[in-house]
C-alpha cells in the first residue's frame, strides 16, 4: 500500500529524514515512534504530499506522491499534528466543506452521518468548531481524515491533549479503523504505539532506526538478562554465596528499599539459568528471597537505548537489508559525555 | 474549486468583514450618487470614478485572510494534502474575494434604474463602468491574493496591501513629479486609475483589458508559485 524507497528531505544544511525505507501492506496498523523532533511529522507530511522530498521516492497505492499527487491523495486521509480546522464552521458545514473539497462519490448526508457516529461527534455537530474542546476538535480532525473512507490513514500524534478516557477510546478507534484501513500513527509515546499498533518503526534523527513488531523488539534487545534479587540477609555473606554459584558474572547491591531487606542486581552468563541454583543456595542458607524477578527490557527501555544512541539493531525490511544501522559518531561521542 | 469558492464565500459573512466591506462600499458609492443627483447630474461614472480608491484600499481586507489565515491555524494542511490541483484552491479564494467585491458593485444597479426614471441614461457605459472595477477589482486582488500567501499574519497582509494599494493611488503622482521620461511613461502605462478611468469615460481600449487581465493571471500564477515553493522548501 505505502512504499517509501531512499526517502531524503533536506532544510538547508539541515536533514530532517536521512535515507528512509519501508513498505507498508495493506491493513496494517503501523506505529511511528520517537522523540519530539524525530522526523515523524516530516515523513508524515511527506508521505500526504503537503511537503515535498528531497530525493528518494515514495508511492501510495501504487502512484508517487510527486508525479501523481492528485491519485496518490485520493488515498490518504491525513490528520496532522495541529488538526486542520475551520474555527468558524459548524461540525458539519466543515465536514461538508472538505467533502466537497476532496470530491467524494458517496451519498453525502449518510456517508458524513456514519463518520459522526464511528467517531463519536453527532452531538456537537451543530456547534461551531471553536467552542469544541480539544478532544472534540481532535475527533473532527479524525473525522476529516476518514471522508471520502480512503484506504491509508495517517495520524500525527493523535491522542496529544486528550484526557486518559479519551486516549481509551481513541485507542478503540484506531483498532476499529485498522479493520478495514491501513493505519500510521505517530507518538513519542511508548504505551500508546503498543497499544495499538503490531508494527513499530522507531524513528531518531530522522533515520529509521529500528522496524519490526513489539515482541521482537523486546526480544532482541534484552539480550542482557539481568536478575534482581530482594533477600533478608548479611551482605558480604549473600554476595560471596551468590558469586560462588556458576555462572554468576557479577553481583551488585543495589542498597536497602524495602526495611530489612536488600536488593542485588545480577548479571550472569548469556547462556546459564541461574535461577535454580540462586533459589537453591539462598534457602540452604535461610535467607528468605522476597522477591525475584528478571528485567526484560521493556519497550520504554528499548526506545531510550535506541534513540539515546547506545543499540544498534538489525533493521527489517530496509534497503539496507541485513546491516546493521550504525550511529553516527557525534551522537555515540556525545552520549560518552554524558556518562562520565 | 467550487468547495473552496463556497468556503470562503459563507466565512466572509460568518465574519464581519463580507458585511464591512459591502457596507463601506454601499455608504461611499451612495453618497457619491446623492452628490450626483443633487448637481442634477445624470451620469453614473461618477460615482465610478470617485469610489475607485475606496474600491483599491478595500481589496486587501478582502484579501488579507485568504491565505495567511489558513497556513495560520494550519488548515492549509486539509487543503494541500486533498487530491485537488494547488491552482484550482487558489482560484477558489480568488473567485471568492472578487464575488465579495462585486456585489456593492451589483447593488450600483439599482442607482442606474432610479437614474433611468428621471433621465436618458448611457447603459452602455454603465456595462463599461462595470466591466472597469470588475477587471481593476480583480487585479488588485490578485495582488492582494498573492501578498496573503507570502505571510502567516492576516495582519500584515492587510497592512502590506494597503500599502501597495496606496502606492498604486500615488502612481500618477509620480509619473508627473519625475522629469525623466522613461520613468513617467512607465508610471502611466502601470497605472491602474488612468487606465480604469478610460472605462469611466466610455473609451473603449482593449489593451487596458489585455493589462488587467495580464495582472490578474500573473498574480495568481505567482500565488501558486510561492505556495507551491513552501512545499520545496
Amino acid at each position: 500500500m505505502i512504499e517509501v524507497k531512499n526517502l531524503s528531505k533536506r532544510y538547508g544544511a539541515h536533514i530532517a529524514v536521512k535515507d528512509a525505507s519501508f513498505t507498508i501492506s495493506k491493513g496494517e496498523i503501523v506505529g511511528f515512534l520517537g522523540p519530539n523532533g524525530a522526523g515523524k511529522s516530516t515523513i508524515m507530511n511527506i508521505l500526504t504530499g503537503y511537503i515535498s522530498l528531497t530525493s528518494g521516492s515514495a508511492t501510495i497505492g501504487g502512484f508517487d506522491i510527486v508525479d501523481h499527487p492528485e491519485q496518490a491523495k485520493r488515498h490518504i486521509g491525513y490528520l496532522p499534528e495541529h488538526p486542520p480546522l475551520y474555527l468558524d464552521m459548524t461540525v458539519r458545514e466543515y465536514l461538508n466543506f472538505i467533502y466537497d473539497l476532496k470530491k467524494v462519490k458517496f451519498p453525502k448526508k449518510p456517508h458524513i452521518d456514519e463518520i459522526c457516529k464511528l467517531v463519536s461527534i453527532e452531538d456537537v455537530e451543530n456547534r461551531l468548531i471553536k467552542n469544541l474542546s480539544k478532544g472534540y476538535r481532535q475527533r473532527v480532525g479524525v473525522a476529516q481524515a476518514l471522508v471520502g473512507n480512503p484506504d491509508v490513514l495517517i495520524l500525527d500524534e493523535p491522542t496529544v491533549g486528550l484526557d486518559p478516557k479519551q486516549i481509551t477510546q481513541f485507542r478503540k478507534l484506531i483498532e476499529a479503523l485498522g479493520k478495514h484501513h491501513t493505519v500510521i500513527v505517530s507518538s513519542h509515546i511508548l504505551s500508546e504505539i503498543q497499544a495499538v499498533c503490531k508494527r513499530i518503526l522507531i524513528i531518531n534523527d530522522g533515520e529509521i532506526v529500528a522496524d519490526d513488531t513489539a515482541d521482537n523488539l523486546a526480544k532482541n534487545l534484552s539480550s542482557d538478562h539481568t536478575l534482581n534479587l530482594r533477600v533478608q540477609g548479611p551482605q558480604a555473606e549473600i554476595e560471596k554465596t551468590l558469586l560462588g554459584i556458576r555462572g554468576v558474572l557479577s553481583v551488585k547491591c543495589l542498597g536497602v528499599v524495602e526495611k530489612g531487606s536488600l536488593d542485588f542486581e545480577i548479571e550472569p552468563e548469556e547462556t546459564a539459568d541461574v535461577r535454580k541454583d540462586i533459589f537453591n543456595r539462598l534457602s540452604d542458607r535461610k535467607w528468605p528471597i522476597l522477591e525475584f524477578t528478571t528485567e526484560e527490557m521493556s519497550l520504554e527501555h528499548i526506545f531510550l537505548r535506541l534513540t539515546d544512541g547506545k543499540f544498534t539493531v538489525p533493521t527489517k525490511k530496509t534497503a539496507k537489508k541485513n546491516t546493521e544501522v550504525e550511529f553516527t559518531s557525534s551522537i555515540l561521542d556525545s552520549n560518552k559525555e554524558d556518562d562520565e | 474549486m467550487t468547495a473552496v469558492f463556497k468556503r470562503e464565500m459563507k466565512a466572509y459573512f460568518t465574519m464581519p468583514v463580507g458585511y464591512i466591506v459591502i457596507a463601506v462600499m454601499l455608504l461611499l458609492s451612495g453618497m457619491y450618487f446623492s452628490y450626483m443627483c443633487k448637481s442634477s447630474y445624470s451620469n453614473i461614472s461618477f460615482v465610478f470614478s470617485s469610489i475607485s480608491s475606496i474600491a483599491l484600499l478595500m481589496a486587501p481586507i478582502i484579501t488579507m485572510r485568504l491565505f495567511s489565515e489558513d497556513r495560520k491555524q494550519k488548515v492549509d494542511q486539509a487543503l494541500f494534502t486533498a487530491p485537488v490541483k494547488l491552482i484550482s484552491i487558489v482560484f477558489g479564494k480568488f473567485l471568492a474575494a472578487f464575488t465579495l467585491f462585486m456585489i456593492p458593485m451589483g447593488i450600483t444597479l439599482i442607482y442606474q434604474i432610479v437614474l433611468a426614471f428621471t433621465a436618458d441614461i448611457n447603459w452602455l457605459l454603465y456595462l463599461s463602468d462595470i466591466l472597469g472595477i470588475a477587471l481593476m477589482g480583480a487585479a488588485i486582488l490578485s495582488i492582494g491574493l498573492f501578498i496573503s500567501a507570502l505571510t502567516e499574519s492576516q495582519m500584515i497582509a492587510g497592512i502590506f496591501g494597503m500599502a501597495v494599494s496606496f502606492f498604486i493611488m500615488q502612481i500618477d503622482y509620480f509619473a508627473s513629479a519625475v522629469n525623466v521620461e522613461w520613468f513617467s511613461s512607465f508610471c502611466t502605462s502601470v497605472s491602474f486609475i488612468s487606465r480604469y478611468n478610460a472605462f469611466t469615460s466610455g473609451q473603449f481600449d482593449f489593451s487596458n483589458i489585455v493589462f488587467f487581465i495580464s495582472v490578474v493571471v500573473i498574480f495568481l500564477y505567482f500565488t501558486h508559485l510561492v505556495l507551491d515553493k513552501k512545499r520545496w522548501a
